[in-house]
């Protein structure tokens, strides 16, 4: 089948400025330097600093990769990695430098929800408007009206300006228009970000079921990877605007998430406040779905401090707080003095989550600062001995939780 | 499923950009759209206001030209008339500057979301100018009225004209706006571009008091070959400055492919910059 996207040494540059750090130039300075130009330097010096004053830098560099129409493509990596730029090419924002694509069809960019939207004017002109800059025609604006303000839910609120209405409300309007674009190929970046988890997943489902009956292709970035997992079946994974990796998202997402835990390994202590805070050791470091979990938390005072309040963290690998451990009982309004070191050890006995890699972190509230220290350990948590002889459901539908249950 | 096929390389948007920018029309229109009602809907005095400043400055002009500074009218026109048949014209090309310049870093969230031609931008909000151009014109027949002064038969020339200002507004605009992106201080200029030109331009005289011989260099000033073109149209008293009016045509067309030159130069830049 002829590929819908088909991208070949795509690559984008960006000169960065040393001189200049701000994004934009003004007019004074540039005024200014070259009157000081004129009185000073002569010339070779001068094209000597201004080698010095740009730097190259490949924010993409040799793409190439084919996208089948139907598909639906999650593209991972870490912040930086190239994935905003590729879409803003991909939706035509912004020019590559190197290399050609070709896209056999209509492209729509959700870059934002509700791009344009403006907050004077009431949801009825909104969605004309929105639509418009998405691509859409008045004519088949008016013909999908009503199903955009059904989607929406916002009827009562029509004539309205949407500066009254609730963060929620604009969402579902925004995002209403949004998924009645008719285009081939949608590119969506980090949207569903905003707005709440039952209305998420009204926009997931009908994405999905875009794709999968009207056999429309998805281009999707998101940092949530269970969302991304959930929506697409392959995967593109960047890494410093390369390619690592491409092919089943289950596979890529595992591959990510193990180097990221590589990176935090060997990590240094993190300096919190007065004090220092070193990794956390877990032991063992990979169990069992239902085994008993030791954890060592321990921090070093760098200067007199007392700890006021402090909790063990625990995230999934989608990012959601899957659970906390208090640790006030042991350490409420403790001194410290300086070069004391502090060690808890925490057994947690039953670890009854389902199997996946989780991250730990310490939530700790000194006399100088308090917040959260994110990623200090992680934990691989392996699949339950299964008794039954029946083979489990798939990890996405089961949930967060391994419950112990009888069945009578 | 219809057949598209974009290609995305170096230097493409450049190729097809006449194209695009006339499959983009319906986004034009609407972004016109947008910054009328908006205009219209954010303050009560919204249309009130476009007719008051010409209005007031009018009456001001007035005064102070023709009555403290004792200059001449053309022919048997009021002065109050004389003056208004030029404000039409500047306050159109001075909002028209002043909205477009600004109409790029009032929209960045659009350029970095979303494509289409950039043009549209700067020449919706050169549209949103001409709305209160139209509005205050109204009110130049009410003035007529009021001093029971007939117009002439000129005024049937009156749209060739209206469309040099257009493009006057519109080619300086667009090389202001490009300006203003990639000078982010230069906005603090453009105000007094817009008020300068108002003294410099014909406005509250009749170029007929500069002495000829510094009336090539005068005419340079493209708005005083519109201004000059407006009031032959509307007091027909004094004969048609070709001169001025010529000029005026060779340096708004100069200035529109300058312009546009110069945006789209820019333009690609935009998102990168915004």
């Amino acid at each position: 089948m002829k590929p819908i996207i088909k991208v070949e040494n795509l690559g984008k540059k960006y000169l960065i400025r040393h001189e200049h750090p701000e994004r934009y130039v003004a007019l004074r300075d540039v005024l200014a330097n070259r009157v000081k130009k004129i009185f000073s330097f002569p010339k070779s010096l001068r094209a000597q600093q201004s080698a010095v004053d740009f730097e190259e830098f490949w924010a993409l560099k040799d793409l190439n990769f084919d996208i089948q129409p139907g598909d639906r493509v999650g593209i991972i990596g870490r912040n930086g990695a190239g994935k905003s730029t590729l879409l803003k090419i991909l939706s035509r924002i912004t020019e590559p430098s190197t290399g050609r694509v070709e896209l056999n069809g209509r492209v729509a960019s959700l870059l934002e929800v509700g791009t344009g939207f403006h907050p004077e004017l009431s949801g009825r002109e909104n969605i004309f408007l929105n639509g418009a800059i998405m691509g859409m025609s008045r004519a088949e604006i008016r013909r999908k009206f009503d199903e955009i303000v059904d989607f929406s839910g916002v009827e009562k609120f029509l004539d309205t300006p949407v500066k009254r209405y609730s963060s929620g409300m604009y969402v579902r309007l925004a995002f209403a228009v949004a998924a009645h674009l008719e285009p081939e190929i949608l590119v969506v970046d980090e949207v569903l970000a905003v707005g709440d988890a039952e209305f998420q997943k009204k926009c997931l489902g009908k994405m999905e079921e875009v794709s999968t009956r009207e056999g429309r292709t998805i281009l999707f970035v998101s940092h949530n990877l269970s969302v991304v997992q959930t929506l697409c079946e392959k995967g593109i994974y960047l890494k410093a605007g390369q390619i690592a990796a491409a092919g089943s998202i289950d596979d890529l997402v595992s591959a990510y998430i193990r180097e990221q835990h590589q990176k935090e390994n060997n990590r240094e202590p993190i300096s919190f406040g007065r004090i220092r805070v070193n990794q956390i050791k877990t032991t063992p470091s990979t169990i069992r779905s239902g085994d008993r979990l030791s954890v060592e938390v321990s921090w070093l005072a760098v200067q007199n401090c007392s700890i006021i309040g402090g909790a063990l963290l625990l995230y999934n690998s989608a990012g959601v707080r899957v659970g906390i451990i208090d640790l006030r009982s042991k350490l409420v309004y403790k001194k410290m003095t300086e070069g004391e070191c502090m060690f808890i050890n925490i057994d947690i006995n039953r670890v009854n989550l389902i199997e996946g890699t989780y991250s730990l972190g310490l939530y700790l509230n000194t006399t100088d600062r308090s917040g959260d220290i994110y990623d200090l350990a992680s934990v691989t948590i392996e699949e339950q001995n299964q008794d039954t002889g029946i083979a489990p459901y798939e990890q996405r539908y089961r949930g967060l939780v391994n419950f112990h249950f009888e069945i009578h | 499923m219809r057949e598209t096929r974009i290609i995305i390389e170096p230097g493409r948007t450049e190729r097809n950009y006449w194209q695009d920018l006339w499959r983009y029309r319906e986004l034009f229109y609407i972004l016109s759209w947008r910054d009328i009602k908006v205009r219209y809907k954010q303050t009560v005095i919204g249309a009130v206001w476009g007719i008051l400043r010409p209005l007031l400055t009018m009456i001001v002009f007035t005064v102070v030209f023709s009555r403290i500074a004792q200059l001449p009218s053309e022919g048997a026109a009021p002065y109050a008339i004389l003056v208004f048949a030029a404000m039409l014209p500047w306050q159109f090309f001075a909002n028209a500057l002043t909205e477009s310049s600004n109409s790029l870093i009032g929209n960045a969230n659009l350029i970095t979301k979303v494509y289409f031609p950039r043009l549209i931008i700067p020449a919706s909000s050169v549209i949103t100018s001409f709305v209160d151009f139209a509005i205050s014109f109204a009110l130049l027949f009410v003035l007529m009225a009021w001093y029971g002064y007939a117009p002439s038969w000129n005024m049937v020339f009156l749209p060739g004209f209206i469309v040099l200002a257009f493009f006057t507004a519109f080619g300086v605009g667009l090389y202001l706006t490009a300006l203003n992106v990639k000078y982010r201080d230069f906005r603090y200029i453009i105000p007094f571009i817009v008020q300068f030109g108002l003294y410099i331009s014909p406005v509250g005289f009749s170029s007929n008091v500069v002495p000829d011989h510094w009336r090539w260099l005068y005419n340079l000033n493209p708005m005083v070959g519109v201004i000059d073109g407006f009031r032959w149209c509307i007091l027909g008293e004094s004969a048609l400055n070709r001169q001025s009016v010529l000029t005026a045509v060779i340096i708004s067309v100069l200035f529109t492919w300058i312009g546009i030159r110069y945006f789209r130069k820019m333009e690609k830049g935009f998102a990168d910059v915004i």
